[in-house]
């Protein structure tokens, strides 16, 4: 009000101080200092737990801060709810998708908007906001029929017809596939010259090189840094995020695969539901002392491809071979007296039970390797054995073996479920997701571990959507796609773009430059 | 103004064991305003309800005697309902387990022998679970809601007892009347307690919540009931089989409803009637619940629960109030302990203006 039109323009549009946030133990914020201008692409960097998921939520209203100020476009104001945060201008695009799988593109844009708008100017809107700003999409379309890129693209769209000057995006990337992250950036980059601001949220160091011009780092609730991105390294990022001089890169071992050990022969499973994936004619092998990467976008089949290897799906007996022997009939348990292991990707619900001890859930899958059943009664002293042998060496923060599985941390939960399954010592382990949401550190202590298991003669299977994880660890790299598995390829003679290719759906990567000769 | 339940971050554990006993608090306060309605003095009521039927040795007998279907039901429904069977049938079990068991005595009225009654049990157990295998096998085989069938079996048992007690069954030198004969000493469970009818049935009861509590702390089964109730899909990567499960609940639950249903024809009862039980299969859903589906708790809320049958008779006696209050109580008990249970997991908040994108 007081200052003249040229000072508002230069004028920050948010600017954030002394955001602090406490939840029952944890600060997850403290004294947080953010500005925004607009025309920025700016970087929200940090490990998870750092707390750039709380700052958000106080941005957009579903947090209230216990002390701090919010100033948006020179004014202080206080955001209660994400319906105000939105009339103020500000957008988010989540993580996880609010949209209904059985409705159309359209109907899902609709739903969100305030009642009364004219459907057929919102056509016209929606089709202009999809061409200009690169983002394709049919507004008939079902969007079960939609990949998660496109889907994504829904919620972007849904944002932008609310003309925000603020769009917040968090960890973006995460599901989509190299393709489609750089088709997101040029939308992004398009929006920032035009003069949005963007809050980006993130913590792979390339992306943000790739796309941001600053960066606030959070650690442990605090900002440790706020840095021009032009003048940082991925090294220094890193450095700056983890807060202690990062651990050499592991060397990738040159290995001498040993004998197949799991073989999988024209794999077959029907859809078990209406939205499940089928598993279609899926043939591959594992060898001794070798990692096997799946990369694949969420919702391809991952889950039933592990599934049928595990047991939890049963399948023609010599579709699933375990060391030459035919077990597609066997179940879980007798599985695992073959060596198998697995982690599902869910951890809450499926790799433990919520509210049992961490004991009672090495129990749970541990016991026929182990002999946890000591005349028919359940051992406990060997349950906490084991299960504090997994904690120690596994660095997993928990209140003891009898504390329960839902007291931990995503992370931390994800140590002790790939503990249990490493410390059982496979002979063959399937492992999905190893690294979702779980810290860098963390990250790196699974990845030796299972760059360890595979050196001591096991063979792995890593299904993951990181593909930045797959290329570190794997020896070798296939995709999955719409329930079919690619060929197979050397890890170190494929480029991420590749990798790419096969993910999209390509079968080998010979298909797949005859397509892009043809086009 | 609409109100919305929003969940707590986190239950506090000592409400979650406290909850029947507030829920026994608010039943007693509920029960004065009742009984001030009703005209009763409620301080004369109360102590009717609850004090009077345990100033005697009788009494104590007849607590342990009510509590002995109450807990060796509540102890297997309470394991099936951890698993997630709800078995709401145990009422017909224990009715085919008491028809099984004194066929045998009838058959062999005129037989003596110690074997007989241990023969009797074992029919009885039979029979409770060939009634709850019909739910099993709907349930593992076709899908079907076991609440449903094994709910509506108990009509079809019910209506079996009358037709054998009207008919084939009746006492020959019985003048008519819709009952069986009189079963003889060697079809009689023992007593226990001289000058009161506690019989051997109420130590079987006791030895099977043990038991129960050994099953559920230290043996896979147990173990598999709870990952299975908790989480499925963590049970069947584990490789435990759900209709395993199932079956085990469902034989479990119907084996001990029908050893309940012998206990009390050849206990207190001694003969066939047309009813046999006051609702005890359906009261040790309560007996369940407020125990904690725990087998302490169980054994603790059978004891709570036989007590207000036999206050509701007491206060029948001495102040003429209906039968019914004993229904009553046990319904508000219940009622308060699932509202209390509600209140600790979840918290009422104003609803805000509907906003369909607002999580």
């Amino acid at each position: 009000m007081t200052g003249t039109n040229e000072e508002l323009l230069s004028d920050p549009l948010l600017k954030l101080s002394g955001m602090t946030r406490s939840f029952p133990g944890v600060l997850a914020n403290d004294d947080v200092h953010l500005t925004l201008s607009p025309r920025e692409i700016h970087a929200l960097l940090g490990e998870n737990g750092a707390g750039k998921s709380t700052l958000v939520k106080m941005i957009y209203g579903i947090l209230k801060p216990d002390a701090g100020e919010i100033t948006w476009k020179g004014q202080r104001v206080s955001i209660n709810s994400p319906a105000y945060a939105r009339r103020l201008g500000i957008a988010m695009v989540f993580q996880h998708f609010s949209l209904f799988d059985s409705l159309t593109v359209f109907e899902n844009i609709v739903l969100g908007m305030d009642i009364g708008e004219n459907s057929i100017d919102l056509r016209q809107e929606i089709a202009g906001i999809s061409q200009r700003y690169g983002l394709p999409l049919d507004p008939d379309q079902h969007v079960y029929t939609l990949s998660v890129g496109e889907r994504q693209r829904i919620e972007i769209i849904r944002c932008l017809l609310q003309n925000p000057g603020l769009l917040v995006m968090d960890e973006p990337t995460s599901v989509l596939t190299p393709q489609e992250v750089e088709k997101l950036f040029e939308t992004l980059r398009q929006l920032a010259a035009e003069g949005m601001a963007i809050l980006y949220i993130s913590h792979k160091l390339d992306e943000i090189k790739a796309l941001c011009s600053h960066a606030t780092i959070l650690r442990g609730g605090r900002v440790v840094d706020s840095v021009a991105v032009a003048h940082e390294t991925p090294h220094t990022l890193a450095a700056k995020m983890m807060g202690e001089a990062l651990a050499k890169e592991p060397e990738l071992k040159t290995h001498t695969p040993g004998e197949v050990r799991l073989s999988l022969d024209h794999l077959n499973v029907a859809s078990s539901s209406e939205f499940g994936i089928p598993l279609k004619n899926i043939s591959l092998e594992v060898r001794a002392g070798e990692i096997l990467g799946i990369a694949g976008v969420a919702g391809n089949g991952q889950d039933e491809l592990r599934m049928a290897i595990s047991g939890e799906i049963t399948v023609n007996a010599d579709q699933v071979r375990i060391d030459g022997k035919d077990c597609g009939q066997l179940k879980p348990n007798a599985r695992r007296m073959l060596g198998l292991s697995s982690v599902p990707e869910e951890r809450l619900g499926h790799g433990a039970v919520s509210s049992m001890s961490l004991s009672e859930n090495s129990f749970l899958t541990a016991f026929l390797r182990l002999g946890l059943l000591s005349g028919g009664l359940i051992n406990r002293g060997a349950c906490d054995r084991f299960t504090g042998g997994v904690i120690e060496r596994f660095r997993v923060k928990a209140n003891g073996s009898q504390a329960p599985a839902e007291s931990l941390s995503g992370g931390n939960l994800q140590k002790f479920i790939v503990g249990r399954e490493i410390r059982q010592n496979p002979e063959l382990l399937v492992v999905s997701q190893p690294t979702w949401g779980v810290d860098a550190g963390a990250a790196r202590a699974i990845h030796d571990a299972l760059r360890d298991l595979a050196a001591a003669g096991a063979a792995v299977l890593v299904i993951s959507q990181d593909l930045d994880e797959l290329m570190q660890i794997s020896d070798r790299i296939a995709a999955i796609c719409a329930g079919g598995v690619s060929a197979t390829y050397p890890a170190n003679r494929v480029t991420v773009e590749q990798i790419g290719l096969l993910m999209a759906g390509a079968q080998t990567l010979e298909n797949a430059a005859e397509a892009g000769h043809a086009a | 103004m609409l109100l919305k339940l929003v969940r707590r971050p986190e239950a506090s554990r000592s409400m979650v064991l406290l909850s029947p006993l507030i829920a026994l608090g608010l039943t007693l306060l509920s029960g004065i305003v009742l009984f001030m309605f009703m005209g009763a003095n409620p301080g004369q009521a109360l102590y009717a309800f609850f004090i009077e039927p345990l100033t005697s040795l009788y009494g104590w007998g007849e607590l342990g005697v009510k509590a002995t279907p109450l807990a060796l039901i509540a102890m297997a429904l309470s394991i099936g309902f951890r698993a997630g069977v709800w078995n709401i049938g145990a009422e017909g079990q224990l009715t085919l387990g008491a028809i099984c068991g004194a066929g045998i005595a009838l058959w062999l009225h005129d037989i003596e022998g110690f074997w007989i009654l241990p023969l009797m049990i074992l029919f009885s157990i039979l029979g409770g679970m060939a009634w709850a295998a019909i739910p099993a096998f709907l349930r593992t085989r076709f899908n079907a809601n076991e609440i449903l069938v094994s709910l509506m079996l108990t009509y079809v048992a019910i209506l079996l007892l009358s037709y054998l007690v009207h008919g084939p069954w009746r006492d020959p030198d019985g003048f008519n009347f819709p009952e069986s004969r009189v079963f003889n000493d060697s079809a009689t469970v023992p007593i226990i307690l001289d000058g009161t009818r506690l019989h051997f049935g109420w130590l079987l009861a006791m030895a099977a919540v043990a038991g129960a509590w050994i099953l559920m702390a230290r043996t896979l089964i147990g173990f598999q009931v709870k990952v299975i109730g908790e989480a499925p899909a963590a049970g069947r990567y584990a490789g435990f089989s759900i209709n395993r499960i199932i079956w085990f609940a469902l034989m479990l639950s119907g084996g001990a409803a029908g050893l309940a249903g012998l206990l009390e024809v050849a206990g207190p009862i001694g003969q066939l009637q047309p009813t046999i039980s006051p609702g005890y299969g359906f009261t040790a859903i309560i007996v369940a619940f407020v125990g904690r589906l725990h087998p302490v708790g169980v054994l603790l809320a059978s004891h709570l629960v036989a007590l207000s049958y036999l206050g509701g008779e007491s206060a029948q006696i001495t102040l003429n109030l209906p039968l019914a209050v004993t229904g009553v109580f046990q319904g508000m008990l219940l009622f308060f302990l699932l509202a209390s249970d509600v209140l600790i997991h979840y918290r009422i908040r104003p609803a805000a203006s509907v906003a369909v994108r607002e999580l």
